[in-house]
């Protein structure tokens, strides 16, 4: 079926202007946040409730159209990447915030709304919601329940799985299912935790109810320099083993440290080999508590210097520096690779002077800014797109950490998601019965393959391509 | 792995026959859902620790490990299972903790085990012997079929080892006690967590509430100050409470359990009540009309589970949907396409 009738079937059901099939209007969506990846979809449809959405979806089921989702389009997997044949649906106009309930700490919105704006609505309340990506600005909650999204505080308070306590979803034949409970306990299986994580693959989440937290009383951050990154690395475990669950846990590489240095001057030692950002957070005692045993893990590993948040402002420019990180990097490089692999905390320093070798053996530079407290690594590998063949260096240096990850007992994404860049790579965490079983759940619940096709997981077809190259 | 072998021949001869099969842990959750139908496949045995990294807060467990030695292991090491799943006298094991999705008394502040697993290894119906998750805490490789087993109750196949993480042990914990009357209890309980304080348990039962606070003696001792009542010496009361060791318990011959917003009115106040959750979990001890109360509770996002007194062969969990029940159809056919694990004992229809 041609796009342009098509285009006519979806201004039956949605307000015109939102079925967008114009070349130039489609432009801003054919990629997301990694840009390498760039298709042009067929339509872009915005519907503006969980029945338009329905609608759409039983003409896309009922005519074979292939459905890419997307939110606020800040993925760093190519999730949202489009389909050249099917429609990219839009649930930007989804962004009102229906019900925020601050007695039970709930709060009920559509997938539009950005991560942020919930925790600005609840802050009068006193309540915040925890998961906290560092797009959190853009990224939509929609977008954070397809990837399961983390952030600098989950370490403490969990990723969207663990914050999320209900989700209206559309199947792919246009029904509309309620999947977990306000009340918390909810019988049979989880099928809301299948749902969270699953990449736009097995449904469409049209509202999403969050459980919101207390704001906290106090929090103070530590920031700490070494010599080694070894030494930060095994400080990191030490803290979390003396049974201390920071906040938020971050390291820095010199590289890192020196580029966010330059760019929002946070204060950081320059000639340091390593930084650790400890937050810790909670009534007055508890902060107190936490910084004393911490700062003395951290002299015992020889740190270079500790200084400890002495007011707000302290701790927002300790945090300025790790938080402006990534795009610090875009100053010195003009390209970078975002990975994301995590390893168990113990194998830190090993996976890392490993990083270090394989970027001497690639001559390509590598950035080390991560959530260090969850072992979950976020490499940027610093390349030029313009010099030929420096894009696929890169990425074969990118899989080479991802395989290292998986040795070292971690897995090939912790929170940025599979999407079509990490597709190979799906083949060194699953055997071929695993991703059969993987495939079984996607064909059981999106028989003709129409919701996000070509991601997440490799198809048996793809699997044989890869194993053969 | 001969055990593992055995039981992966064991479901390729029950799909071959077309024989049912009822996987057992300690069996201590009889009460919970269905009856139990076809050949009895005991994972008991298959018990004991597979790697323990205390500094990293991860145990990797096989499935037949009770609940009480689980604990006893990480106690050690002065860490504990954060969603304190109830031990049934020492039968209770982590598989069958798993698939029943239980926790106790601190699961609006740290969850159930669902929220604390992070890989399980399963055998499917194909006899099959697959691993998702992993040992690290953050994983979005593939869908989570870990969590999906939560609450599956053994429909999608068997849980042969699960990875669990942990967390440090509370330095110490402390309970407030006051007497008050359950629509106010319901009140203060929500007023109590909005605020920032180390809260890990709010319940209320035979006219008195309880708040349990847990961290450094020193912590608790100042949040306990912000909470009017009196400080009651430990005498027991949560853990009889996660057990469900309470004459409530005992006493009850019709009993419901109920999930809902935490702040929705006390109801049928004349009928005999245990509050846990600070409100989101509502045990009531009455025989009352099933209809009547899913109405009385639909609007706060409720759920029923009829625990006792339910017509034999009636589905105890709540109805779904014509959709969800679809759904859950297919799922259950893309793990176990012959139909042999539990059938019915989560649903009559599954």
């Amino acid at each position: 079926m041609d796009t342009a009738a098509l285009a006519a079937m979806f201004r039956d059901l949605v307000d015109a202007q939102y079925v967008v099939a114009a070349d130039e209007s489609k432009r801003p969506y054919e990629c997301d946040g990694l840009s390498v990846y760039k298709e042009m979809p067929g339509l872009v449809v915005m519907p503006s409730s969980t029945e338009e959405v329905r609608a759409i979806m039983r003409l896309c089921h009922r005519r074979k159209v292939p459905v890419v989702v997307r939110g606020a389009g800040t993925g760093l997997s190519g999730g949202a990447l489009p389909n050249p044949n099917g429609v990219l649906l839009s649930l930007a106009r989804l962004s009102r915030i229906l019900q925020i309930d601050p007695e039970a700490g709930l709060a009920r919105v559509q997938p539009g709304v950005t991560n942020l704006a919930i925790s600005e609505a609840c802050a009068p309340y006193g309540l915040f919601y925890a998961p906290d990506p560092s797009s959190q600005i853009a990224c939509s909650i929609g977008g954070n329940v397809a990837e399961n999204a983390g952030g600098v505080h989950c370490l403490k308070y969990g990723l969207t799985v663990h914050n999320v306590v209900q989700l209206t979803v559309v199947t792919v034949e246009g029904e509309i299912i309620t999947v977990g409970c306000e009340g918390l306990a909810s019988a049979g299986p989880d099928l809301m935790a299948l749902v969270i994580g699953s990449e736009g693959m097995l449904g469409v989440v049209t509202e999403v109810t969050v459980r919101l937290l207390p704001v906290p009383s106090h929090c103070q951050v530590i920031l700490a320099s070494f010599d080694e990154l070894e030494h930060a690395g095994d400080a990191v475990s030490a803290v979390i083993a003396e049974g201390i669950i920071p906040a938020g846990f971050e390291m820095m590489d010199s590289h890192a440290i020196r580029a966010a240095e330059d760019y929002v001057g946070a204060g950081y030692d320059t000639d340091a080999e390593a930084l650790l950002l400890c937050e810790l957070d909670g009534t007055e005692e508890e902060v107190r508590y936490s910084i004393e045993q911490v700062t003395e893990v951290f002299r015992g590993h020889g740190a270079r210097s500790i200084r400890v948040s002495q007011n707000e402002a302290e701790r927002l420019l300790f945090w300025k520096g790790r938080k402006s990180a990534f795009p610090a990097v875009g100053r010195i490089s003009p390209d970078y690779y975002c990975m994301d692999g995590t390893i168990p905390r113990r194998s830190l320093s090993r996976v890392l002077s490993e990083i270090s070798r394989l970027s001497h053996e690639y001559g390509l530079r590598v950035a080390n800014v991560f959530h260090a407290g969850d072992g979950n690594l976020h490499p940027l590998i610093l390349f030029d797109e313009s010099k030929p063949g420096e894009l696929q260096k890169a990425e074969a240096f990118g899989a080479e950490i991802l395989r290292l990850c998986v040795a070292a007992g971690g897995c090939i994404t912790g929170e940025h998601g599979v999407g079509v860049e990490k597709l190979p790579q799906m083949l060194d965490q699953f055997s071929d019965a695993e991703l059969a079983q993987l495939n079984a759940i996607k064909d059981a619940l999106d028989p003709d393959a129409l919701l996000n096709p070509g991601k997440g997981v490799p198809t048996l077809k793809r699997c044989q391509e890869y194993r053969s190259t | 792995m001969t055990a593992i072998a055995d039981l992966q021949d064991r479901v390729r001869a029950a799909v071959a026959a077309q024989q049912l099969l009822c996987i057992v842990g300690g069996n201590s959750k009889r009460y919970l859902g269905g009856e139990q139908q076809g050949d009895p496949i005991d994972m008991s045995a298959w018990s004991g620790v597979v790697d323990y990294q205390p500094s990293e807060l991860v145990i990797t467990v096989r499935a037949g490990t009770t609940i009480s030695e689980l604990q006893q292991v990480l106690a050690r090491e002065n860490q504990v299972l954060a969603s304190e799943p109830p031990e049934f006298d020492g039968k209770a094991t982590v598989g069958g903790t798993l698939a029943c999705n239980l926790s106790g008394p601190s699961r609006p502040w740290h969850g159930s085990i669902r929220d604390h697993v992070l890989g399980v290894r399963i055998i499917n119906g194909k006899g099959e012997h697959l691993r998702f998750g992993g040992q690290v805490m953050k994983n979005v490789a593939g869908y989570d079929v870990s969590r999906l087993q939560a609450g599956a109750m053994g429909t999608l196949g068997i849980l042969t080892e699960v990875t669990l993480k942990v967390v440090p042990r509370p330095e110490a914990t402390t309970t407030v006690r006051r007497t008050i009357g359950a629509s106010d209890a319901l009140r203060v309980m929500n007023q109590i967590c909005r605020k920032p304080l180390p809260v890990s348990g709010a319940c209320w039962y035979g006219g008195d509430m309880y708040v349990r606070l847990a961290g450094p003696s020193s912590v608790i001792a100042a949040a306990a100050g912000e909470i009017e009542g009196n400080i009651l010496p430990d005498d027991g009361f949560w853990s009889r409470l996660r057990e469900m060791d309470l004459p409530f318990f005992a006493d009850a011959n019709d009993l419901w359990c109920i999930s809902l917003r935490s702040t929705h009115d006390h109801f049928r106040q004349e009928e005999d009540w245990l509050i846990d959750w600070r409100g989101a979990r509502r045990w009531l001890a009455a025989s009352c009309d099933r209809d009547t109360l899913v109405e009385q509770t639909g609007e706060a996002g409720g759920e029923l589970w009829q625990l006792r007194g339910a017509e034999k062969g009636a589905d105890v969990f709540p109805e779904r949907s014509e959709a969800y029940r679809k759904m859950l159809l297919r799922l259950k056919r893309a793990l176990d396409p012959a139909g042999v694990f539990n059938p019915g004992r989560l649903y009559s229809w599954l």
